[in-house]
């Protein structure tokens, strides 16, 4: 570095009294107070009761029993892979590479909604599917949907009441009924949403299952066109009405198991469907269902045809975060996107930085 | 480089000057935004969706920027500064630069770490730098956390010391670095 020399400076004709000094001192802790104080308003540190991704993950927390090294919600599941064959019909709607004819490798994980990694499966759990889509230009398209045909409640404050509603009390292993009738009070689109479930009653299994994105996206094509897109992966495996006595067989992995018998048999496959919306279709709001009719677009077909355990698979250390998305496709306004994202990311980090236990989904148990 | 410095220069050269406050906007506006995304649900995907690649144009702007420190002459210290003054502004100098550099790294790295794609806008993306690593990412999470937090005490440091010296010194600090002309 280049040595630094001293010269003097000019002259101050009159010197500060000691009061004024005092004045100026007090002048520049205010301001500097005020520099700070702005960057704390920035962080939320002087509304204490705003909803944020850390005091999201803290409600989950509290609500159910911690289970570290999991994830906070959907925590019980199991990896799968595969691939995604295009038909090259999406590249209409999408510029992303994803959508151009042909093979991109996949890797997904099935699970059940719920903070407690060992639950017990159920016919009406909230069954997830997140797929990761790699292109061979680098980029990432993620996703997490799931067998809901549309979400059940209106935005981000709506979606964490609901989730400390439903979850299941320590002691009884089952949701209070009196806490999740207070929030259907407060909720009439989500009593209309669950009215909407039952007319939409869940199949035997993951393998039949029909997964949504529920949240619309802007799919954008090579000519700068863009249209509100939702998609699904809609199964090929034919629909079968809940098995009551699978469900009551005692055995805790019952729709695991039988994903797992299925996988073992044959390859399992889903068509990915996308329906484009209208000028008027509501965007950013996913409890709100598109009219009857929509434009759906067969883009490919999705084969899943290995499965393993969170024990060994690499989807245990992956974010499923619907954010992440190719170029191509964007974000829509609705704010549950974002949302979604943030939440996703804290249960992360602190899993992250958990020890990890085994999973109830065993390396053994896929062997079977 | 030095052709343009006489003996009575008491101000940064104009490449300095212009680094400087381009290093403090950004800097700023990132300090703003990382905190802020953090907090937030509706604005954390924008808000994170700038952090990347404005952190990564930092990385640029300071190595730019300590290659140009290197080429440069520097104006002399005022006479109002100590001598313990003076180690401590080099210091602090040199503890700015290395925070510069190392955040952006960390935020890079654990991005990698954490298995994203390193998307900086459109479908330009960044390689990783760190495997997959889950236990990784962890500790570089909260090391940017921690060097963030940090570093925006250290601004604030540095803002409260050139008013002190500006104000009620009176020695002309502000003047070496203010972002127009000053004629000796």
């Amino acid at each position: 570095m280049p040595t630094q020399t001293t010269t003097p400076i000019e002259q101050h004709t009159t010197p500060l009294t000691s009061r004024s000094s005092l004045t100026r001192l007090a002048a520049i802790g205010l301001v500097v107070l005020v520099v700070a104080a702005a960057f704390l308003y920035l962080g939320g540190w002087f509304a204490p009761r705003a909803l944020t991704p850390a005091r999201f993950v803290d409600g989950l927390e509290r609500a159910g029993a911690t289970h570290p090294g999991f994830r906070r919600n959907h925590a019980k599941g199991v990896g799968v892979s595969g691939f995604f064959e295009s038909n090259g019909q999406g590249t209409r709607l999408s510029k992303a590479a994803v959508f151009r004819t042909g093979r991109i490798p996949v890797v997904g994980r099935f699970s059940l909604s719920g903070g407690d990694p060992y639950a017990a499966d159920a016919a009406d759990t909230v069954r997830g599917l997140g797929l990761l889509f790699r292109s061979p230009d680098g980029a990432e398209w993620r996703t997490a949907m799931v067998n809901l045909p549309l979400f059940p409640v209106k935005g981000p404050q709506g979606f964490y009441e609901l989730l400390l509603a439903s979850q299941p009390d320590p002691q009884t292993h089952k949701p209070d009924p009196k806490k999740m009738g207070e929030f259907l009070a407060r909720h009439p689109e989500t009593v209309r949403a669950f009215q909407t479930f039952q007319s939409h009653p869940a199949s035997s299994g993951f393998e039949n299952s029909t997964f949504n994105s529920l949240l619309a996206f802007r799919f954008v094509n090579a000519g700068g066109l863009s249209v509100p897109v939702r998609w699904s992966v809609v199964p090929v495996q034919p629909f079968v009405p809940a098995d009551a006595k699978a469900a009551a067989s005692g055995n805790e992995n019952y729709l695991f198991d039988a994903l797992i018998a299925s996988i073992h048999q044959h390859p399992l496959q889903w068509r990915l469907i996308l329906t484009v919306g209208q000028p008027g279709d509501v965007t950013n709001d996913a409890n709100i269902p598109w009219p009857d009719g929509r434009e759906q677009v067969n883009a490919g077909t999705l084969t899943l045809d290995s499965m393993e355990s969170e024990a060994t698979s690499p989807v245990r250390d992956i974010n499923f975060d619907p954010a992440v998305l190719p170029a191509g496709i964007a974000p829509s306004d609705d704010p549950l996107l974002s949302a979604r994202s943030a939440v996703y990311s804290e249960s992360f980090t602190r899993r992250a930085g958990e020890k990890k236990e085994p999973s109830a989904i065993t390396p053994s148990e896929v062997r079977k | 480089m030095n052709t343009n410095t006489t003996p009575e220069r008491q101000q940064f050269t104009g490449s300095m000057r212009f680094l400087h406050w381009l290093t403090a906007a950004l800097v700023l506006t990132m300090l703003g935004i990382g905190v802020a995304m953090v907090a937030s649900l509706a604005n954390y995907h924008t808000l994170v969706s700038i952090h990347r690649p404005v952190g990564i144009l930092i990385l640029l702007v300071v190595v730019i920027r300590y290659v140009n420190r290197r080429f440069s002459s520097l104006p002399p210290f005022p006479v109002t500064m100590s001598s313990q003054e003076r180690f401590v502004a080099s210091a602090s100098e040199h503890l700015f630069y290395a925070f510069l550099f190392v955040l952006p790294l960390v935020g890079w790295g654990m991005l990698s770490a954490a298995g994203y794609p390193i998307v900086m806008f459109g479908s330009l993306h960044l390689f990783p730098i760190l495997p997959h690593s889950l236990m990784l990412y962890a500790a570089l999470r909260k090391t940017h956390t921690v060097l963030a937090y940090l570093l925006f005490l250290m601004f604030l440091a540095h803002f409260g010391a050139i008013l002190f010296h500006t104000l009620i010194v009176r020695d002309r600090m502000f003047q070496r670095m203010a972002p127009w002309r000053v004629r000796a």
